[in-house]
């Protein structure tokens, strides 16, 4: 595939050469800037007649919840969604990187992408910066082939399941999916049980909250179900309003009237110095 | 809290004489015990195995102990401070039988007596390494509660210990409820025991399951759970794929 070699860099692989002088600075008491992470619940499985995706919608910046509605589950190529967790950057530009190389792809074949395509460029992506581009994936789509979910950790190994969960709630998730899972699922059953994963991750997992977001892909369609569930709405509103009225209240009113100049003139030698 | 992957080895190249009068890690490890007060009284369930660092050494250690007449104890973490633990208890509950009075021990005063050996230790910086779980029914009343080796201490509905705490808890959060019968609670703790079975390295398919009522403690013999390993996905993982597993 000729086309894609121009995508790939002139040196190849990670480039050591701040290293040594990142850890310098360490040493010398530097903290490095923390980066937004998507603590995160994400899933997927297999159904009958293909896969659905699953994820939260909390982005955290160490304790603090820096998004309240991000979007986790990216948008690769028509019959082919990615979850991604772990560092917000990079999950974002890894996904969006291999998404263009894919619409590429298709105009060279002139064929729809397979999931096989994204897996492999992801992971040999992944794999030559050896784990520092920190992106935790859950990759699903249904192609020629039937459909297909995959896992993909950030050293760039990746596993092949009928159900998959990743993130800081992972465990909660699977607990879920281990408990409840079987072969051939309908469409609604299916949406319910990621549905009931994503939900154990929200309230079992500090690192994951607010949202469920859906992607259920099948032959020849998908439907991207942003917000599928909002169980954490906002309860308490406060009566009185949170705007604050725009006029400042008087108190009372002094008028000082400004004196008049006056000018004395001296008698005598003026500038005599 | 990790209680695995110790290297006994390293032991030796480590500081004073000092260290060596207190515990630094853990050696032989029992993995997660996990709770259930129901209907009738609670129910305890843990595996029997015992790790030595990654190797499943010992694969029938009892992890729940009866004490005194209304409580059981399960524990995870060091065994031998487990069985230190025990020898303690048993000594409290001879004391208690001699002032022959009438009056027994039950499970919230086991419970607050845990709880300050365990922080105890914590405060001379020698902890008995484990995590325990306090069940029992006395006068009625059902208490269910759990300390930690810091000498955390609480109780609850349902509780779960080491990695029980990340994959047990959220099933028994949706799923437990009041009068759960013996059957549904014994359905409900093999769950449990199962997603901890394929999801834990340190697990073993060798369980026991402990009841105590008011009429008393049972702690069943040992069995062993199915698994199902069927999956169409799980026959070829590579279609498609070549080059993953």
């Amino acid at each position: 595939m000729s086309e894609l070699a121009g995508t790939i860099p002139g040196k190849g692989g990670f480039s050591f050469d701040l290293c040594r002088r990142n850890d310098m600075l360490v040493s010398k008491g530097l903290k490095p800037p923390s980066f937004l992470k998507t603590g995160t619940t994400i899933v997927g499985l297999i159904f009958q007649d293909g896969v659905i995706l699953g994820a939260d919608t909390r982005a955290t910046e160490g304790p603090i919840v820096a998004d309240k509605n991000c979007e986790k589950i990216h948008y690769m190529a028509p019959n082919i969604y990615c979850c991604g967790a772990g560092t917000a950057a990079d999950t974002e530009a890894v996904t969006d990187m291999v998404s263009s190389q894919l619409k590429l792809h298709r105009y060279h074949t002139g064929r729809e992408s397979r999931v096989v395509t994204a897996l492999t460029l992801l992971k040999s992506h992944l794999f030559s910066y050896q784990g520092h581009v920190s992106a935790a994936l859950v990759l699903g789509g249904v192609d020629v082939t039937g459909p297909h979910l995959h896992t993909i950790y950030p050293h760039g190994s990746t596993d092949t399941l009928p159900f998959a969960t990743m993130g800081s709630g992972s465990l909660a998730a699977m607990a879920i999916f281990e408990s409840k899972y079987r072969e051939g699922l309908t469409r609604d059953e299916g949406v319910k049980l990621v549905a009931e994963a994503i939900c154990s991750g929200i309230f079992n997992d500090l690192g994951s909250g607010s949202n469920v977001d859906i992607c259920v892909i099948t032959k020849g369609k998908q439907e991207y179900l942003r917000n599928y569930l909002l169980p954490n709405p906002r309860t308490y509103v406060s009566e009185k309003g949170y705007t604050f009225s725009k006029k400042t209240e008087v108190l009372f009113t002094k008028i000082t009237p400004l004196r008049e100049l006056v000018e004395v003139i001296e008698a005598g030698d003026a500038m005599e110095e | 809290m990790n209680v695995s992957d110790s290297t006994p080895a390293m032991n030796n190249l480590m500081g004073s004489e000092a260290d060596s009068q207190r515990t630094l890690y853990p050696y032989v490890t029992g993995t997660s015990v996990v709770g259930i007060k129901y209907k009738d009284g609670i129910l305890l369930a843990a595996d029997m195995g015992g790790s030595y660092g990654s190797t499943l050494r010992y694969k029938t250690v009892e992890r729940l102990k009866s004490v005194g007449k209304h409580s059981i104890i399960g524990a995870s973490g060091e065994i031998s401070d487990f069985q230190e633990i025990m020898r303690n208890l048993d000594d409290l509950i001879l004391y208690d039988n001699m002032w022959d009075d009438g009056n027994s021990f039950g499970p919230k005063e086991v419970h607050n007596y845990l709880t300050r050996m365990m922080y105890n230790r914590r405060n001379k910086f020698n902890p008995l390494w484990n995590s325990l779980v306090l069940g029992g029914v006395k006068n009625g009343q059902k208490y269910l509660g759990t300390v930690s080796m810091i000498g955390v201490h609480y109780e609850d509905n349902h509780v779960a210990t080491g990695f029980g705490n990340h994959l047990a808890r959220p099933l028994l959060r949706d799923e437990w409820h009041e009068n759960l019968t013996f059957e549904e609670g014994v359905k409900l703790l093999e769950k449990c025991m199962r997603v901890l079975l394929y999801r834990d390295r340190s697990a073993v398919n060798k369980l026991q399951i402990a009841k105590i009522t008011e009429e008393g403690v049972t702690i069943s013999q040992p069995y062993a759970l199915k698994t199902f390993w069927g999956f169409s996905a799980f026959k070829n993982p590579t279609a498609g794929a070549e080059g993953s597993w």
